[in-house]
């Protein structure tokens, strides 16, 4: 640490400071991505900036905007607004219930001035946020005592059944998964964790039968057995194969892709988008997207690991773990492993909500990294 | 209390470890998306993009427009109009197909029923297919629904063929009718084109005997469509082959003619070229207009086509089976000589005993025909003639003259359905019934009753052959498309021209010397005179409390108990060019002899037209100089 003398080794950093500190490799990967996206509405749109093009370059600008922002950000700032960033992101879940718009058969949206904001989006950040906080503060014999387990599991439940409610199973799905990773990662015990998974795996049908709505069922049933209504249920699943598939090893080429132009793809522009990447660029474009995508997982996992601070490890794994969530379900949903679940693919799909938040999280992560060094007490709630 | 301590360094390490756990995880799962980019596109890639080509290329089938049937003077009995039709795409309609059809039903009248095969239609096909929903739209209303389209989402307007037949039911069972693809039909055919929503087929007649060439090959339109079967451009077409056009030898006029003189009647007629067998009119009588079943029949048309006593939809012409009763006496007449019989004479005295059964003649209650001659035999129809003439030849030897003749097998005339009549033989009936052939039903068959039934083709084809002495053998169709309907010149029968000109000259004197049966309907203008036999085909026994009591004349019977009335004729005499069979269902009456007058005026008409001497238009052919084809009338 002392062999060189960074900026972040030093109690306060100036802007300008933490400007040169931003990993601004991990930024050009992202906008490489980001970019790829909107070439990718640009083409299922036929070849036109509208209607989506355009407006995700908006989102994406200001998603860069805040990245930056928030990696200015002291983390220790954050580390004191985890709370209340989770308790507001719990509001707006209960209000979409209550003023929610409902698309595509379930009710996700909220709107906000001009704005379409979806509080799932928001929660599972805020989620990572109040978790990381709450964890720093415990120790790893506290985080398997009972009451702070409990704790810890209210805070992943009481957002996921808000949302398993609108019905938002995919979501619901990310947020148990984000913040289950975060209490193991904290230490939890695998006293715990082995039932778990078995009681997990044990009530697989006892939700099959309580829980789900039909078009769940009706999405795993077709998942299950595509064939058996390709012009129905299955169509998405079954177009999706014949898009990835027909790219083949180097792709119909940017613009030619026949199943997203002429829309046998539905949803196209949103969980579809990396389907029509897939056509258009094959094999050689999906792998390399893919290690884009590793490549910014790997920079999230080394600036996890060189964190000085329990809550910044914590923030930085859960906000990692959060994108790669995003990635895993739609990139097995869309190649037929997994049924669907309305889950766009981060950084590609079309999308306000999901943008800024997924670039919000990023700007976490980069707040981290820019603050690697600094030490926060396990007691210590932050500095507001 | 110190700002760090050792838990914080176990629950680092602790970190560290999982954080790499998951790493690896994460890891794991990229190399399943990536092994399944693989599988996807590398390993199945080809077969994936089949299936995209297949998505994105659809195949429109073009249905070619269906060939003419003309007639022998180039007149058209079948052709195609233009059909203002109504279709709807289902995908298209995006307010659901009921509300798209209740809405058009507010422009055009639809009723409930197609409404329902509109939905049958829908669901039989793909989403995109466009599906009738009315055709054969008045201008006004095709202009109404073309108004509204922009509010109609999934409905189209489509301008048609539509098989037309400008004569109606005059012509019905010559040309027979198109009407809408069956289920059986769909499943038996490989033709593309049935499967295509409102295709019509030929169900009887011409239209179904020629129907492969008649329909043509369809042709397709290579299009690219997007998922909701919009058409985005074209790839490329091929405009199949349009239909072959029919020639008849059928004469449209004399047909007419011919059909007009039967209506009202249940009958028969047909009437040839007696050197060639070229069909000039064969007409059953009722019909149908055939235009019924193009645009779908009703429910009370179907009853009264189905139920009526007249049997319209049955072609009498060709399907008809009939005891020929007297008219067989010709061919009778021409084995008898041929057998030695050329002088026999027989004393009518109206009846004649063999074993316990006595047999009677027509002219039993005056005493009998007295001295009978094998051309007065013909003349006055001796029943006793025949039964002994019969009686002598025995029973093989008549069913083999028969068959020369052209009795007791179909004609092969083109057209689907034609019966084939019988003739009865020993071996037939031991055959049929397990009981040894008796005399007496030998004499029976002898005057055409008993087993022996045949159809108005086959009676028209005899009279042919007993004036020309030739195997003349029927036909309909001079040419198909460009080729010629091969027909060799008919070889000789195996009777004697001694034979043919006695019973011609009994056939003459039956209808122009008085005394003759026909007698009272003789062609009177010079040249066109006819020569004729003719029949009555008793529908059941009559018995002998009946025959003592005095019969009842044929008018105060039951129309359905009535004798069926029959005559074959040839004309002109000297030198026969045309023959004719009449056939009257249950039309019995000895004075009048309607079925003779209709044969008189069939047959003044067609020479008076000169049918035969006219020149035909059928289209020249480097063919033409086939043998029996292009020579004129012999």
């Amino acid at each position: 640490m002392a062999l060189r003398p960074y900026a972040a080794a030093k109690r306060t950093l100036s802007t300008a400071d933490k400007l040169t500190e931003v990993n601004w490799g991990l930024v050009m990967l992202i906008v490489l991505i980001g970019s790829a996206g909107i070439a990718m509405l640009y083409s299922v749109a036929g070849g036109n900036l509208q209607p989506w093009a355009l407006k995700q370059m908006a989102h994406f600008t200001l998603g860069l905007i805040v990245l930056l922002a928030a990696a200015m950000i002291d983390v220790r700032v954050w580390m004191s607004l985890a709370y209340p960033a989770y308790g507001f992101a719990l509001l707006l879940l209960i209000a979409v219930d209550v003023v929610g718009h409902v698309g595509l058969g379930a009710q996700r949206w909220i709107a906000i001035g001009p704005l379409e904001l979806q509080p799932s989006e928001l929660m599972k950040i805020s989620l990572v946020l109040a978790l990381a906080r709450y964890l720093h503060g415990k120790s790893i014999e506290e985080v398997s005592k009972p009451v702070p387990l409990a704790i810890g599991l209210a805070m992943i439940a009481i957002p996921a059944v808000f949302v398993v409610l609108q019905p938002n199973l995919g979501t619901t799905l990310i947020i148990v998964m984000d913040g289950c990773s975060l209490l193991f990662l904290a230490g939890l015990s695998w006293w715990w964790i082995a039932p778990t998974l078995g009681a997990v795996a044990a009530s697989v049908p006892l939700a099959w039968r309580f829980v789900l709505h039909d078009y769940q069922k009706a999405r795993v049933e077709t998942f299950l057995d595509p064939e058996s209504d390709a012009l129905g249920k299955g169509w998405n699943i079954t177009q999706a194969k014949i898009a990835i598939g027909s790219g083949g090893v180097s792709g119909k080429g940017f613009l030619q892709g026949t199943q997203s132009r002429l829309n046998f793809l539905p949803e196209s522009q949103t969980d579809f988008i990396w389907t029509s990447f897939c056509e258009e660029f094959g094999f050689v474009g999906a792998l390399a997207l893919l290690v884009l995508f590793a490549v910014v997982i790997f920079y999230g996992i080394q600036t996890a690991m060189s964190a000085r601070s329990q809550f910044g490890r914590l923030l930085a794994m859960g906000v990692i773990l959060n994108f790669f969530f995003y990635i895993m379900v739609n990139g097995l949903m869309v190649m037929g492993l997994i049924p669907v679940v309305g889950i766009p693919m981060p950084l590609l799909s079309y999308g306000g909500s999901a943008m800024l938040t997924v670039m919000f999280g990023f700007g976490l992560l980069m707040s981290v990294h820019i603050h690697r060094q600094v030490e926060i007490p396990r007691h210590s709630g932050g500095i507001i | 209390m110190p700002l760090f301590d050792k838990k914080d360094k176990s629950r680092y390490a602790t970190f560290t470890r999982r954080s790499l756990g998951l790493g690896g995880g994460m890891a794991a799962v990229f190399a399943v998306l990536a092994g399944r980019l693989y599988q996807l596109q590398i390993r199945d890639g080809d077969q994936y993009m089949v299936e995209a080509e297949d998505n994105r290329v659809s195949e429109r089938l073009i249905a070619p427009p269906r060939g003419r049937i003309i007639d022998r003077f180039g007149v058209e009995l079948a052709n195609n109009r233009r059909n203002y039709r109504v279709l709807l795409v289902s995908e298209q309609a995006s307010e659901g197909v009921k509300a798209a059809l209740d809405t058009i039903g507010e422009i055009i009248l639809l009723s409930d029923q197609q409404k329902k095969k509109v939905l049958h239609d829908i669901a039989m096909n793909k989403k995109f297919v466009p599906v009738p929903v009315a055709e054969n739209l008045s201008w006004e209303d095709f202009s109404r629904v073309n108004l509204q389209l922009p509010y109609l989402p999934g409905i189209q307007c489509d301008v048609g063929e539509m098989r037309d037949y400008p004569y109606g039911s005059e012509m019905v069972h010559v040309l027979g009718y198109v009407a809408s693809v069956s289920e059986q039909e769909l499943q038996r055919s490989d033709d593309p084109l049935m499967s295509l929503p409102g295709m019509r087929i030929g169900k009887r007649g011409i239209e179904k005997a020629y129907d492969k060439q008649i329909r043509g090959r369809a042709g397709d339109s290579k299009v690219e469509v997007n998922a909701y079967g919009r058409v985005i451009r074209e790839l490329g077409k091929d405009p199949g082959v349009p239909g072959q056009d029919v020639w008849l030898s059928l004469d449209g006029e004399l047909q007419r003619f011919a059909d007009q003189r039967l209506s009202g009647e249940s009958a028969a007629c047909v009437v040839m070229d007696a050197a060639k067998g070229d069909v000039l009119a064969l007409s059953s009588t009722p019909g149908f207009d055939p235009n019924w079943f193009n645009v779908g029949v009703t429910g009370p048309q179907w009853h009264d086509l189905t139920t009526s006593d007249y049997k319209p939809l049955l072609n009498k012409a060709i399907s008809g089976t009939y005891p020929p009763g007297s008219t067989f006496k010709t061919a009778m007449a021409l084995a008898a000589v041929d057998n030695g019989m050329d002088d026999f004479v027989v004393d009518c005295t109206g009846s004649m005993r063999l074993g316990n059964h006595t047999f009677y003649c027509d002219a039993w209650r005056i005493g009998g025909h007295g001295h009978v001659s094998l051309t007065r035999g013909i003349q006055v129809s001796c029943d006793i003639y025949f039964y002994e003439v019969a009686r002598r030849l025995g029973i093989d030897k008549m069913a083999e003259a028969a068959h020369a003749l052209g009795l007791g097998s179909p004609t092969g005339i083109e057209l689907p359905g034609e019966a084939g009549g019988l003739i009865p033989t020993r071996a037939w009936k031991m055959k049929r019934f397990g009981v040894p052939w008796q005399q007496g039903e030998t004499l029976v068959n002898g005057i055409g009753q008993g087993y022996v039934i045949a159809t108005p083709i086959q009676l028209c084809t005899l009279a042919a052959r007993l004036a020309t002495g030739k195997a003349v053998s029927p036909r309909l169709t001079h040419q198909v498309g460009a080729a010629l309907h091969s027909h060799p010149l008919p070889a000789a029968l195996p009777f004697s021209d001694k034979a043919f000109a006695m019973v011609r000259q009994g056939m003459g004197m039956a209808v122009n010397v008085p005394g003759g049966t026909a007698y009272g309907s003789r062609i009177l203008q010079p040249g066109f005179e006819m020569a004729g036999k003719t029949g009555t085909a008793q529908v059941r026994r009559i018995t002998k409390e009946e025959r003592s009591s005095g019969l009842k004349p044929q008018s105060q019977l039951p129309w359905a108990q009535r004798e069926h009335a029959l005559f074959i004729a040839f004309a002109p005499l000297d030198n026969p060019r045309y023959a004719a069979s009449v056939v009257l269902e249950h039309g019995g009456n000895a004075h009048t002899e309607p079925q003779v007058q209709f044969a008189r005026d069939i047959l003044t008409f067609a020479q008076q037209r000169d049918t035969l001497g006219r020149p035909t238009a059928y289209p020249v052919t480097s063919a033409s100089a086939v043998p029996g084809q292009g020579r004129g009338p012999g």
